[in-house]
């Protein structure tokens, strides 16, 4: 059901646009190439923040240093109660979107998805995005070097998010 | 702060891979990103010229202008800023609804279009101004609500039930996406 709805958005997306813009008088065609030859100035701005971000991401998780700290915070989350298996995919998440869903392939493997384990790790997935991601994304896009508070502001929502998921896999599925 | 982080990236990882003494291997990662950087380009490149162009036309023929003026109501408390009917309001809207679906590849060119077109609204261009930041907060809180990548995970490691977690997610997204909104405004009212 999902599955076919979410199938379904995109097509039905380009043939409302496309219909309305005939029924508005609209050369379609032109306007569609005009609008695509505006790729080519944005990915020459997304490429630098994204070289500087892949860069400095990846030198980091290949280093092992996230499993220094892990283990430096083990104590704190076995006293909340917070299943250790999933701490590395949590902290990955905000950071990259292709890592912590290769963990949580791993979780699924050695837990499987239907556990307990594997539900939390499902709805963190699922629920949460890559505020690194997009905010160098986004920003370097348009030039924007000061963001203010949105990191920080991101990055506390991405741990409220990880929490809540945590706490409602428990209320639901005892 | 972005500036601090890379730089802590960065400097951690080259002295945890100097105690480990496997030089080979920091040698090809630090090389390996730029190729990596450049794949992840190409990947993204055409995906925004094909909607980037489909978006257009949407532009041109007025659509986004119209939906923009049914979701003004809302969008306008989240984003006093913005006047009424810009564009940037219609492309975060078309942003945020794609990514509802899950759909992360394609909403991607709308929100930089959103961007661009809310940067030609702020006043100090270096500086993120604050509909920019609540744009993005809402976004990073996560809002997808059929996480289909996950469904199709599941899927693959024969899930009893691969979409039971749905309703979690929706749940989870709904409370971090309210609390994002509050903190973005309790911050802002401050200054």
């Amino acid at each position: 059901m999902f599955k076919i709805i979410s199938n379904l958005i995109i097509p039905l997306m380009v043939l409302g646009i496309v219909i309305y813009g005939i029924r508005q008088r609209v050369n379609v065609y032109d306007v569609f190439i005009e609008g695509a030859k505006e790729s080519f100035e944005m990915v020459i701005s997304l490429f630098p923040c994204m070289l500087a971000m892949i860069f400095g991401i990846n030198l980091f998780l290949k280093s092992n240093a996230l499993n220094y700290f892990l283990n430096l915070l083990k104590p704190f989350f076995s006293y909340l109660n917070i299943p250790l298996e999933i701490i590395p995919m949590a902290i990955m998440r905000p950071i990259s979107g292709s890592s912590s869903l290769a963990i949580l392939n791993n979780l699924f493997q050695e837990y499987g998805p239907d556990s307990f384990i594997g539900r939390v790790g499902s709805v963190i997935q699922g629920s949460t995005e890559t505020t690194f991601y997009v905010l160098t994304l986004y920003f370097g896009s348009v030039g924007i070097k000061k963001i203010r508070h949105a990191l920080w502001v991101g990055l506390l929502v991405d741990l409220i998010g990880i929490l809540v998921s945590i706490i409602i896999v428990g209320l639901f599925f005892q | 702060m972005v500036n601090k982080i890379w730089a802590f990236f960065i400097v951690v990882g080259i002295i945890f891979f100097l105690t480990t003494g496997d030089l080979e291997t920091l040698n090809y990662e630090i090389l390996n990103s730029a190729k990596n950087s450049f794949e992840m380009v190409t990947k993204i490149f055409p995906v925004m010229a094909l909607w980037l162009g489909i978006m257009n036309i949407a532009k041109v023929s007025g659509l986004l202008n119209k939906i923009s003026n049914i979701l003004s109501p809302i969008l306008g408390k989240l984003f006093p800023e913005i006047p009424k009917g810009h564009e940037s309001l219609s492309l975060i809207a078309s942003n945020i609804v794609v990514n509802m679906f899950g759909l992360g590849n394609a909403a991607t060119p709308f929100g930089l279009k959103a961007m661009k077109s809310l940067q030609l609204l702020n006043k100090k261009k270096n500086t993120a101004s604050r509909s920019m930041i609540t744009f993005l907060i809402i976004n990073t809180s996560g809002v997808t609500l059929i996480p289909t990548t996950v469904i199709s995970l599941r899927m693959m490691y024969q899930s009893k039930h691969p979409t039971e977690i749905v309703l979690a997610c929706i749940l989870a997204t709904t409370i971090s996406t309210i609390c994002a909104i509050t903190i973005d405004y309790l911050i802002t009212r401050r200054r």
